[in-house]
């Protein structure tokens, strides 16, 4: 905070004078957000280390879940409903799929549920709120740079190689974290007043998996692409998978094109919705 | 005169309590909304909005430096004032300006996880509170030295005792240097020894720091020894805002019951028309002020019991049950009388009295339970530092400790 140095007795002279009233929380708003970025960080830093902690395994349940998913999805999608590879290895598909999924899951749950989470923080101490659905991103990121480390000599050892389109992975990364904290923000502001909103998470997550196309390809499904495009995340699973195996399977652009829009409106919205709710949340959580 | 640090002007907080339900569920609200808007084709209203105002039309102002008390019963407002200067939640109107970096405690700690180390803990808290990093590691050995928990400090602090864990948030929170400094009752916590330490700490941040603090507690004797002022609130509203002493005795006058002029008893009948602790005389008592109502003649022997807030009887008077020449001889009619008991050797904090009245060596007779605590809150006299608390948990009476010289 931009307080004089505190090991100095405190001079009252002119302090900076902060003033409450009724629908003023907002006046310094996203000065404070800036001052209020460390405690950020430190939220961010309890969630993970605190994530795995007393477990045997440790970081490696970031890894055991997907290579589970991704044999079986390999064998519903590749084996069972023999749906078309493209020259691709089937379990890289499913794998290439998986991790932004896996990303898109953990952060929208884990925004989703943060409000609720702290909320003996929430009723007890004053920062501003969106602190905390941000930071609880931090652990999505984290399993997923896990998983992407190890997920890279799996592809190289079946043979295909990254190239340039592996810089634009950043990009899809950002993508993804701004649909999953726009739908997050939603959801977790609403479970403040409606808890009904925690038991829709999953049920969303569950559907999502089959409409986005984790399992399979969408360029050899060309009637099936407008209406998978609907689905935000399907452009970017197809780009994450486009980055991660050189350019091998293609972008729907226009797919592309309604998943920015779509998840820009998603966080001003989930702002907006946010902001608006955010005074009462201390009273009612 | 600088300006105030903390100024509040016509602070008012409402809660609007719906009556009908409690919509938690998105069910409910679909359901709720329904039969309101079927209410209102049909009757032309909803259901009933019961406004609660929690807090209601509050001025004050502090002065920076000051150390203020608010007292106030249960539900009086005090937590949703200390709410509402911390920011944790907004005032419906009104307006308070704060001159300085607030800091406020209304537990300790805030934000503790029990899967971090005390070490981590430290850090997370103190960030919560609103420090930075670089002033976290520059106090970290002060509040690790304060808590007593160097050997424990990569333990996580689930596996501390209660007493570590509390010492630990304390000392995090004792560190902060803010302008503006909010304590709501986070004395009621720890051993004796380490109540005296916070309290300490508490002063030495008001005196000789020069930093605003402001203190809630029901601790009247806690109040008394930090506050030079006290602010005491009743259903919402300031009752009183006034030197320390005066606010304490507006308190403890309120608190008393105002009907407890029932009889109890048969033959002989007891009323209790005040208890109360005074310090008007030469020592400071509890005052006893009773009527007694009989309907035969006879010997009576009144005994007093002081039991401590937790119900353990710690102290006894008697006139007539253990002397029996000090027994009272009671002739038929209503007989007022006054008793003080001398509590110049009890703790400051509140007791619960209890009243029994026999006829000598005949007959149990009465057993009276006075409903209301009363507080002691006795000033330090001559020569001595300090007075017990009962709160310290090292027992209610002070007993005198004399040197045995050979």
């Amino acid at each position: 905070m931009d307080f004089p140095a505190p090991a100095n007795p405190p001079t009252l002279a002119d302090p900076p004078a902060l003033v409450l009233a009724a629908g003023r929380a907002s006046a310094h708003y996203w000065r404070d957000l800036w001052r209020y970025r460390e405690l950020a960080g430190f939220l961010a830093w309890r969630d993970i280390k605190v994530r795995y902690k007393q477990a045997v395994l440790g970081i490696a349940w970031a890894v055991v879940q997907p290579a589970v998913q991704t044999i079986l999805l390999t064998f519903v999608f590749g084996k069972l409903a023999k749906m078309p590879d493209g020259g691709v290895p089937y379990p890289l598909l499913v794998l290439c799929g998986l991790l932004p999924w896996q990303l898109f899951t953990g952060a929208f749950n884990g925004a989703g549920g943060s409000l609720v989470g702290n909320s003996h923080l929430i009723s007890k101490v004053y920062f501003p709120r969106l602190i905390v659905p941000v930071s609880a991103l931090a652990v999505a990121l984290l399993d997923f740079a896990v998983m992407l480390v190890l997920a890279l000599p799996v592809i190289a050892f079946f043979g295909l190689w990254p190239g340039w389109q592996l810089l634009l992975l950043p990009a899809f990364i950002l993508l993804t974290l701004v649909i999953a904290l726009g739908a997050g923000l939603w959801i977790t502001a609403l479970t403040v007043k409606f808890r009904d909103f925690r038991f829709i998470t999953p049920f969303i997550l569950q559907v999502g998996m089959f409409v986005t196309p984790v399992g399979y390809r969408t360029d050899f499904l060309p009637n099936w692409r407008d209406l998978l495009a609907l689905n935000p995340l399907s452009a970017v699973v197809d780009g994450m998978r486009w980055c991660l195996l050189g350019g091998r399977t293609e972008i729907y652009l226009p797919g592309l094109a309604a998943s920015i829009i779509t998840a820009v409106l998603l966080l001003v919205s989930g702002v907006w919705y946010f902001r608006r709710t955010e005074r009462s949340f201390a009273d009612i959580i | 005169m600088p300006l105030p640090a903390i100024e509040v002007s016509g602070l008012s907080k409402r809660y609007v309590i719906e009556h009908e339900s409690r919509h938690d569920s998105l069910r409910d609200t679909l359901h709720h909304s329904a039969r309101k808007l079927w209410r209102r084709l049909r009757w032309g209203t909803g259901f009933e909005r019961e406004e609660f105002w929690a807090l209601r039309d509050v001025s004050f102002s502090i002065q920076p430096g000051e150390v203020v008390g608010i007292i106030g019963r249960n539900g009086a407002g005090k937590s949703t004032l200390l709410k509402i200067l911390s920011r944790i939640t907004e005032p419906t109107s009104g307006q308070i300006t704060l001159r300085g970096r607030v800091a406020s405690l209304l537990e300790v700690g805030t934000g503790f996880h029990p899967d971090l180390s005390g070490r981590e803990n430290i850090y997370l808290n103190g960030a919560i509170l609103g420090m930075q990093r670089a002033e976290i590691s520059r106090k970290f050995d002060e509040i690790v030295a304060f808590a007593e928990v160097e050997r424990f400090l990569d333990t996580p602090v689930k596996r501390y005792s209660s007493g570590m864990y509390v010492r630990l948030a304390f000392a995090v929170a004792a560190h902060l240097e803010p302008e503006i400094l909010i304590v709501d009752e986070v004395l009621a916590v720890g051993d004796a020894q380490f109540q005296k330490k916070c309290l300490g700490k508490i002063e030495d941040v008001a005196r000789n720091q020069g930093r605003t603090v402001l203190f809630v507690s029901h601790n009247m004797a806690a109040v008394q020894s930090l506050c030079q002022r006290a602010i005491f609130l009743r259903g919402g509203t300031l009752f009183c805002d006034a030197p320390v002493a005066v606010a304490l005795q507006a308190y403890l006058a309120d608190a008393q019951p105002d009907a407890n002029d029932q009889f109890h008893g048969e033959t002989y009948a007891l009323r209790v028309d005040h208890i109360g602790f005074t310090q008007a005389g030469a020592f400071p008592a509890i005052a006893l002020d009773l009527t007694l109502r009989a309907k035969l003649p006879g010997r009576l022997a009144l005994e007093v019991i002081v039991k401590s807030s937790m119900g353990t009887p710690v102290a006894f008077a008697d006139a007539g049950s253990l002397r029996f020449d000090q027994a009272l001889v009671i002739t038929p009619g209503d007989t007022r009388s006054r008793w003080l008991l001398d509590a110049s050797q009890l703790a400051n904090g509140s007791y619960f009295i209890r009243l029994q009245l026999f006829e000598v060596g005949v007959e149990h007779h009465l057993i009276l339970d006075h409903p209301a605590a009363i507080e002691v809150t006795r000033a330090t006299p001559d020569g001595v530092d300090r007075v017990l608390q009962a709160d310290w948990n090292v027992g209610a009476v002070t007993l005198p400790l004399y040197p045995v010289k050979n």
